[in-house]
Protein backbone atom coordinates (compact mmCIF):
# COMPACT_ATOMS: atom_id res chain seq x y z
CA UNK A 1 0.00 0.00 0.00
CA UNK A 2 2.92 2.45 0.75
CA UNK A 3 4.85 1.35 -2.26
CA UNK A 4 4.50 4.25 -4.00
CA UNK A 5 5.66 6.61 -1.04
CA UNK A 6 8.82 4.58 -0.98
CA UNK A 7 8.84 4.45 -4.72
CA UNK A 8 8.81 8.36 -4.59
CA UNK A 9 11.43 8.50 -1.64
CA UNK A 10 13.82 6.57 -3.83
CA UNK A 11 13.29 8.86 -6.52
CA UNK A 12 14.23 11.91 -4.32
CA UNK A 13 16.71 11.05 -2.19
CA UNK A 14 18.11 7.98 -4.39
CA UNK A 15 21.49 7.50 -3.22
CA UNK A 16 20.77 8.69 0.60
CA UNK A 17 18.73 5.68 1.15
CA UNK A 18 20.67 2.76 2.42
CA UNK A 19 18.19 0.07 2.74
CA UNK A 20 14.55 -0.56 2.05
CA UNK A 21 12.73 -3.78 3.13
CA UNK A 22 8.97 -4.11 4.28
CA UNK A 23 7.12 -6.09 6.82
CA UNK A 24 3.59 -6.81 6.91
CA UNK A 25 2.62 -4.62 3.93
CA UNK A 26 4.38 -1.54 5.39
CA UNK A 27 7.34 -0.45 3.86
CA UNK A 28 10.43 0.75 5.28
CA UNK A 29 13.65 2.85 4.25
CA UNK A 30 16.61 3.45 6.27
CA UNK A 31 18.18 6.98 5.26
CA UNK A 32 21.58 8.67 5.81
CA UNK A 33 21.26 10.45 9.25
CA UNK A 34 22.31 13.64 7.30
CA UNK A 35 19.66 13.83 5.50
CA UNK A 36 17.02 12.67 8.19
CA UNK A 37 14.95 15.91 8.52
CA UNK A 38 15.02 16.07 4.58
CA UNK A 39 13.03 12.43 4.40
CA UNK A 40 10.15 13.99 6.75
CA UNK A 41 10.13 17.01 5.74
CA UNK A 42 9.52 15.15 2.10
CA UNK A 43 7.24 12.59 3.37
CA UNK A 44 4.89 15.61 5.13
CA UNK A 45 5.07 17.96 2.22
CA UNK A 46 4.79 15.69 -0.78
CA UNK A 47 0.89 15.85 -2.41
CA UNK A 48 1.28 11.92 -3.15
CA UNK A 49 3.10 11.37 0.38
CA UNK A 50 1.19 13.91 2.60
CA UNK A 51 2.46 11.97 5.73
CA UNK A 52 0.46 14.28 8.18
CA UNK A 53 -0.02 12.17 11.44
CA UNK A 54 3.29 11.08 13.42
CA UNK A 55 2.96 7.96 15.00
CA UNK A 56 5.78 6.96 17.12
CA UNK A 57 9.36 7.94 17.35
CA UNK A 58 11.75 5.76 19.15
CA UNK A 59 14.93 3.97 19.29
CA UNK A 60 17.25 0.69 19.09
CA UNK A 61 19.88 -0.43 20.54
CA UNK A 62 21.85 -3.09 18.46
CA UNK A 63 24.97 -3.28 20.38
CA UNK A 64 27.49 -6.01 19.27
CA UNK A 65 24.95 -7.01 16.37
CA UNK A 66 25.19 -4.38 13.94
CA UNK A 67 27.22 -1.03 13.33
CA UNK A 68 26.19 1.82 13.47
CA UNK A 69 25.04 0.55 16.98
CA UNK A 70 22.00 3.21 16.54
CA UNK A 71 19.09 2.93 14.62
CA UNK A 72 16.12 5.77 15.17
CA UNK A 73 12.67 4.61 13.63
CA UNK A 74 9.67 6.84 12.93
CA UNK A 75 6.51 5.81 12.37
CA UNK A 76 3.75 7.95 10.20
CA UNK A 77 0.62 8.05 8.79
CA UNK A 78 -1.66 9.52 6.54
CA UNK A 79 -4.73 10.43 7.09
CA UNK A 80 -5.92 11.55 3.73
CA UNK A 81 -3.75 9.13 1.76
CA UNK A 82 -4.64 5.95 4.19
CA UNK A 83 -1.06 4.96 4.54
CA UNK A 84 1.65 3.95 6.51
CA UNK A 85 5.38 4.45 6.30
CA UNK A 86 8.50 3.83 8.78
CA UNK A 87 11.84 5.55 8.20
CA UNK A 88 14.99 4.70 10.15
CA UNK A 89 18.12 5.93 10.31
CA UNK A 90 21.26 4.95 11.76
CA UNK A 91 23.69 6.76 14.03
CA UNK A 92 26.74 5.88 16.43
CA UNK A 93 28.87 6.63 19.26
CA UNK A 94 28.37 7.24 22.95
CA UNK A 95 26.54 10.35 22.25
CA UNK A 96 24.66 9.89 18.92
CA UNK A 97 23.27 12.92 17.06
CA UNK A 98 20.67 13.12 14.71
CA UNK A 99 18.42 16.35 13.45
CA UNK A 100 14.91 16.77 15.52
CA UNK A 101 11.90 16.74 13.87
CA UNK A 102 9.79 18.81 16.34
CA UNK A 103 9.47 21.98 13.32
CA UNK A 104 8.24 18.98 10.65
CA UNK A 105 5.49 17.42 13.38
CA UNK A 106 5.05 19.01 16.57
CA UNK A 107 3.82 15.57 18.10
CA UNK A 108 7.89 14.40 18.01
CA UNK A 109 8.58 16.65 21.30
CA UNK A 110 8.13 14.57 24.03
CA UNK A 111 8.93 11.30 22.03
CA UNK A 112 12.25 12.79 21.08
CA UNK A 113 12.76 13.53 24.90
CA UNK A 114 12.00 9.81 25.94
CA UNK A 115 14.55 8.64 23.37
CA UNK A 116 17.34 11.00 24.79
CA UNK A 117 16.26 9.88 28.01
CA UNK A 118 16.00 6.28 27.65
CA UNK A 119 18.93 6.03 25.07
CA UNK A 120 21.05 9.06 24.66
CA UNK A 121 20.44 9.68 21.16
CA UNK A 122 20.70 13.45 20.98
CA UNK A 123 18.55 15.68 18.49
CA UNK A 124 19.98 18.96 17.41
CA UNK A 125 17.20 21.68 17.27
CA UNK A 126 14.92 20.21 20.14
CA UNK A 127 13.91 23.14 21.90
CA UNK A 128 14.01 21.43 25.11
CA UNK A 129 16.11 18.75 25.49
CA UNK A 130 15.73 17.25 28.73
CA UNK A 131 14.79 13.71 30.71
CA UNK A 132 11.33 13.24 30.57
CA UNK A 133 10.55 9.78 32.62
CA UNK A 134 13.84 9.54 34.46
CA UNK A 135 15.12 12.13 36.97
CA UNK A 136 17.41 15.04 36.28
CA UNK A 137 20.26 13.12 38.87
CA UNK A 138 20.08 9.36 37.07
CA UNK A 139 23.50 8.39 35.19
CA UNK A 140 23.44 6.72 31.86
CA UNK A 141 20.70 5.65 30.30
CA UNK A 142 18.91 2.53 31.14
CA UNK A 143 17.60 1.05 27.95
CA UNK A 144 21.12 0.86 26.33
CA UNK A 145 22.30 -2.75 26.28
CA UNK A 146 25.47 -2.14 28.40
CA UNK A 147 23.54 -0.50 30.89
CA UNK A 148 23.81 -2.89 34.00
CA UNK A 149 19.85 -4.51 34.62
CA UNK A 150 20.35 -4.57 37.91
CA UNK A 151 21.35 -1.01 38.16
CA UNK A 152 19.29 1.03 40.55
CA UNK A 153 19.84 4.57 41.37
CA UNK A 154 18.03 5.57 44.51
CA UNK A 155 16.97 9.38 45.20
CA UNK A 156 16.67 8.41 48.85
CA UNK A 157 19.18 6.74 50.39
CA UNK A 158 18.09 3.15 51.90
CA UNK A 159 17.27 2.47 55.16
CA UNK A 160 19.85 0.50 57.25
CA UNK A 161 18.06 -1.91 58.53
CA UNK A 162 16.50 -2.46 55.19
CA UNK A 163 16.23 -6.05 53.75
CA UNK A 164 17.38 -7.30 50.47
CA UNK A 165 14.90 -8.42 47.81
CA UNK A 166 14.92 -12.21 47.92
CA UNK A 167 16.37 -14.23 45.27
CA UNK A 168 13.69 -15.31 42.52
CA UNK A 169 12.16 -18.89 42.79
CA UNK A 170 14.59 -21.56 41.86
CA UNK A 171 13.75 -25.53 41.64
CA UNK A 172 13.89 -25.58 45.41
CA UNK A 173 10.75 -23.57 45.49
CA UNK A 174 7.73 -25.71 47.24
CA UNK A 175 10.18 -27.70 49.10
CA UNK A 176 10.28 -26.92 53.02
CA UNK A 177 13.74 -25.70 52.85
CA UNK A 178 12.81 -24.02 49.28
CA UNK A 179 12.49 -20.11 50.86
CA UNK A 180 15.57 -18.38 52.12
CA UNK A 181 15.48 -16.29 54.74
CA UNK A 182 16.93 -12.27 55.51
CA UNK A 183 18.98 -13.92 57.95
CA UNK A 184 20.20 -16.36 56.02
CA UNK A 185 21.07 -13.59 53.36
CA UNK A 186 22.31 -11.62 55.62
CA UNK A 187 24.80 -14.31 56.53
CA UNK A 188 26.16 -14.87 53.10
CA UNK A 189 26.75 -11.50 52.69
CA UNK A 190 29.00 -11.26 55.97
CA UNK A 191 30.56 -15.09 55.75
CA UNK A 192 30.44 -16.05 51.72
CA UNK A 193 27.73 -18.61 50.39
CA UNK A 194 26.72 -21.32 51.89
CA UNK A 195 28.46 -24.73 51.51
CA UNK A 196 26.11 -27.37 50.75
CA UNK A 197 23.14 -26.38 52.82
CA UNK A 198 21.13 -29.31 51.26
CA UNK A 199 23.46 -31.83 52.46
CA UNK A 200 23.53 -33.54 48.73
CA UNK A 201 26.66 -35.34 47.57
CA UNK A 202 28.37 -33.88 44.74
CA UNK A 203 27.90 -34.94 41.13
CA UNK A 204 31.29 -35.88 39.86
CA UNK B 1 -3.17 -13.11 65.11
CA UNK B 2 -1.32 -12.76 68.28
CA UNK B 3 -2.92 -13.90 71.08
CA UNK B 4 -4.76 -10.48 73.09
CA UNK B 5 -3.33 -10.76 76.79
CA UNK B 6 -5.81 -10.84 79.56
CA UNK B 7 -5.11 -7.32 80.49
CA UNK B 8 -5.97 -6.12 77.24
CA UNK B 9 -9.69 -6.52 77.42
CA UNK B 10 -11.60 -3.50 78.20
CA UNK B 11 -14.90 -4.90 78.68
CA UNK B 12 -16.45 -7.98 77.97
CA UNK B 13 -19.85 -8.06 76.32
CA UNK B 14 -22.35 -9.57 78.89
CA UNK B 15 -20.16 -7.53 81.77
CA UNK B 16 -22.03 -4.45 83.48
CA UNK B 17 -20.74 -2.00 85.54
CA UNK B 18 -16.84 -0.91 85.50
CA UNK B 19 -13.77 -3.23 84.42
CA UNK B 20 -10.22 -1.88 85.31
CA UNK B 21 -7.83 -1.89 82.74
CA UNK B 22 -4.17 -0.21 82.45
CA UNK B 23 -3.86 3.39 80.69
CA UNK B 24 -1.96 2.13 77.91
CA UNK B 25 -4.30 -0.49 76.96
CA UNK B 26 -7.41 1.66 76.94
CA UNK B 27 -5.36 3.92 74.92
CA UNK B 28 -4.33 1.28 72.41
CA UNK B 29 -7.58 0.31 72.32
CA UNK B 30 -9.17 3.31 71.12
CA UNK B 31 -6.08 3.97 68.62
CA UNK B 32 -6.88 1.02 66.59
CA UNK B 33 -10.46 1.44 66.30
CA UNK B 34 -10.08 4.87 64.82
CA UNK B 35 -6.96 4.32 62.49
CA UNK B 36 -7.87 7.60 59.83
CA UNK B 37 -6.05 6.44 56.94
CA UNK B 38 -3.78 8.23 54.07
CA UNK B 39 -4.25 6.25 51.23
CA UNK B 40 -0.89 6.89 48.75
CA UNK B 41 -2.40 5.28 46.09
CA UNK B 42 -0.15 4.60 42.99
CA UNK B 43 -1.45 1.85 40.72
CA UNK B 44 -3.76 -0.36 39.78
CA UNK B 45 -4.22 -2.10 43.52
CA UNK B 46 -5.98 1.04 44.07
CA UNK B 47 -9.61 -1.01 42.76
CA UNK B 48 -9.14 -3.50 45.43
CA UNK B 49 -9.04 -0.36 47.61
CA UNK B 50 -12.08 0.89 46.22
CA UNK B 51 -13.46 -2.55 46.65
CA UNK B 52 -12.81 -2.28 50.41
CA UNK B 53 -14.02 1.56 50.89
CA UNK B 54 -17.32 0.33 49.18
CA UNK B 55 -20.45 -1.36 51.33
CA UNK B 56 -19.44 -4.86 50.16
CA UNK B 57 -16.26 -5.27 52.14
CA UNK B 58 -16.71 -2.08 54.01
CA UNK B 59 -13.65 -1.68 55.84
CA UNK B 60 -15.71 1.45 58.38
CA UNK B 61 -16.69 -1.94 60.43
CA UNK B 62 -13.39 -1.97 61.81
CA UNK B 63 -12.92 1.66 62.64
CA UNK B 64 -10.89 2.44 59.29
CA UNK B 65 -13.35 4.91 57.70
CA UNK B 66 -12.34 8.19 56.95
CA UNK B 67 -9.47 9.16 54.75
CA UNK B 68 -7.67 11.90 55.05
CA UNK B 69 -5.77 13.10 52.33
CA UNK B 70 -3.63 15.36 54.74
CA UNK B 71 -0.43 13.40 56.76
CA UNK B 72 -0.87 15.57 59.35
CA UNK B 73 -4.61 14.51 59.92
CA UNK B 74 -3.78 10.45 59.22
CA UNK B 75 -2.55 7.83 61.20
CA UNK B 76 -2.34 4.82 58.95
CA UNK B 77 -0.47 5.08 55.60
CA UNK B 78 -1.52 2.77 53.02
CA UNK B 79 1.09 2.61 50.31
CA UNK B 80 -1.51 1.08 47.38
CA UNK B 81 0.70 0.02 44.21
CA UNK B 82 3.72 0.49 42.58
CA UNK B 83 6.46 2.89 44.59
CA UNK B 84 9.25 4.09 41.40
CA UNK B 85 12.33 5.43 42.48
CA UNK B 86 11.02 8.97 41.42
CA UNK B 87 8.41 8.52 44.21
CA UNK B 88 10.16 7.42 47.05
CA UNK B 89 11.45 10.78 48.25
CA UNK B 90 7.49 12.21 47.87
CA UNK B 91 6.83 8.80 49.51
CA UNK B 92 9.54 9.47 52.73
CA UNK B 93 8.25 13.17 52.92
CA UNK B 94 4.86 12.33 53.41
CA UNK B 95 5.91 9.66 55.67
CA UNK B 96 7.78 12.01 57.43
CA UNK B 97 4.75 14.59 58.10
CA UNK B 98 2.71 12.36 59.61
CA UNK B 99 1.77 12.76 63.20
CA UNK B 100 3.69 10.02 65.87
CA UNK B 101 1.91 7.55 66.46
CA UNK B 102 2.43 6.41 62.62
CA UNK B 103 1.52 2.81 60.82
CA UNK B 104 2.54 1.91 57.47
CA UNK B 105 0.54 -0.80 55.74
CA UNK B 106 2.52 -2.14 52.39
CA UNK B 107 -1.15 -3.63 49.90
CA UNK B 108 0.17 -5.59 47.35
CA UNK B 109 3.68 -7.73 45.87
CA UNK B 110 4.84 -4.31 44.55
CA UNK B 111 4.65 -1.84 47.67
CA UNK B 112 5.93 -5.38 50.05
CA UNK B 113 9.13 -6.05 47.83
CA UNK B 114 8.97 -4.84 44.10
CA UNK B 115 7.08 -7.64 42.74
CA UNK B 116 8.17 -8.16 39.21
CA UNK B 117 9.82 -4.74 38.35
CA UNK B 118 12.72 -6.21 38.87
CA UNK B 119 14.73 -3.18 36.92
CA UNK B 120 16.40 0.42 37.29
CA UNK B 121 13.04 2.08 37.87
CA UNK B 122 11.19 0.65 41.37
CA UNK B 123 11.82 0.22 44.43
CA UNK B 124 12.39 -2.88 45.53
CA UNK B 125 9.66 -2.61 48.32
CA UNK B 126 9.10 0.47 50.58
CA UNK B 127 10.35 -0.69 53.26
CA UNK B 128 13.89 0.46 51.67
CA UNK B 129 12.22 3.99 52.54
CA UNK B 130 9.92 3.45 54.94
CA UNK B 131 9.50 1.06 57.89
CA UNK B 132 6.51 -1.02 57.39
CA UNK B 133 4.09 -3.00 59.88
CA UNK B 134 2.38 -5.01 57.93
CA UNK B 135 2.81 -6.25 54.23
CA UNK B 136 -0.06 -7.74 52.52
CA UNK B 137 0.91 -9.67 49.63
CA UNK B 138 -1.12 -10.45 46.41
CA UNK B 139 -1.30 -8.75 42.87
CA UNK B 140 -3.82 -7.62 43.85
CA UNK B 141 -4.45 -8.92 46.99
CA UNK B 142 -8.48 -9.76 47.74
CA UNK B 143 -10.08 -7.60 49.84
CA UNK B 144 -10.83 -9.75 52.43
CA UNK B 145 -6.69 -10.41 52.99
CA UNK B 146 -6.29 -6.37 53.23
CA UNK B 147 -9.16 -7.15 56.42
CA UNK B 148 -6.89 -9.92 57.53
CA UNK B 149 -3.72 -7.18 57.70
CA UNK B 150 -5.92 -4.28 59.01
CA UNK B 151 -6.48 -7.01 61.61
CA UNK B 152 -2.91 -7.82 62.06
CA UNK B 153 -2.09 -4.20 62.48
CA UNK B 154 -5.28 -3.62 64.85
CA UNK B 155 -3.82 -6.62 67.67
CA UNK B 156 0.06 -4.78 66.54
CA UNK B 157 -1.19 -1.66 68.23
CA UNK B 158 -3.17 -3.71 70.91
CA UNK B 159 -0.16 -5.09 72.24
CA UNK B 160 1.21 -1.88 71.73
CA UNK B 161 4.16 -3.37 69.34
CA UNK B 162 5.64 -0.42 66.89
CA UNK B 163 8.66 -2.43 65.65
CA UNK B 164 8.55 -2.76 61.84
CA UNK B 165 7.25 -5.63 60.33
CA UNK B 166 9.52 -9.16 59.50
CA UNK B 167 8.75 -11.51 56.71
CA UNK B 168 8.55 -14.90 58.27
CA UNK B 169 9.19 -17.95 55.96
CA UNK B 170 6.84 -20.80 56.06
CA UNK B 171 9.88 -22.59 58.15
CA UNK B 172 13.15 -21.78 58.62
CA UNK B 173 15.45 -24.13 57.55
CA UNK B 174 18.38 -23.28 59.63
CA UNK B 175 16.60 -24.08 62.67
CA UNK B 176 15.30 -27.52 61.15
CA UNK B 177 18.80 -28.95 59.85
CA UNK B 178 17.85 -32.60 61.15
CA UNK B 179 14.70 -32.71 58.16
CA UNK B 180 17.22 -31.63 55.70
CA UNK B 181 19.64 -34.06 56.87
CA UNK B 182 17.18 -36.99 56.01
CA UNK B 183 17.05 -35.43 52.69
CA UNK B 184 20.46 -37.28 52.05
CA UNK B 185 20.31 -39.56 49.35
CA UNK B 186 23.49 -41.33 49.52
CA UNK B 187 22.02 -44.80 47.73
CA UNK B 188 21.66 -42.09 44.35
CA UNK B 189 24.38 -44.03 42.53
CA UNK B 190 22.68 -47.59 43.01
Amino acid sequence: MSRKVLDRLLKRFGEAVIEVHDQFGDETAVVVPERWKEAALFLRDDTQCAMDHFVDLTAVDYLGRQEPRFEVVLHVRSMEKLHRFRLKTRVDGEHPRVDSLCEVWRGADWFERECYDLFGVEFDGHPNLKRILMYEEFEGHPLRKDYAARRAQPLVPYREEALDKLPPFDFTEGMPFGRQTHAQLKREREDGPPQNVLGFEEDN
Amino acid sequence: MGEVKKSSVVLEGTERGFATTRFEDLLNWSRKYSLFQYPFVTACCAMEFMALASPRFDMARFGAEAPRFSPRQSDLLWVVGTISQRQAPILKTIYEQMADPKYVLAFGTCASCGGFYDNYTTLPGIDKVVPVDVYVPGCPPRPESVIDGLLLLQDKIQRGDRSPGVVKPRMDPVQKVEQLVELRRPERRS
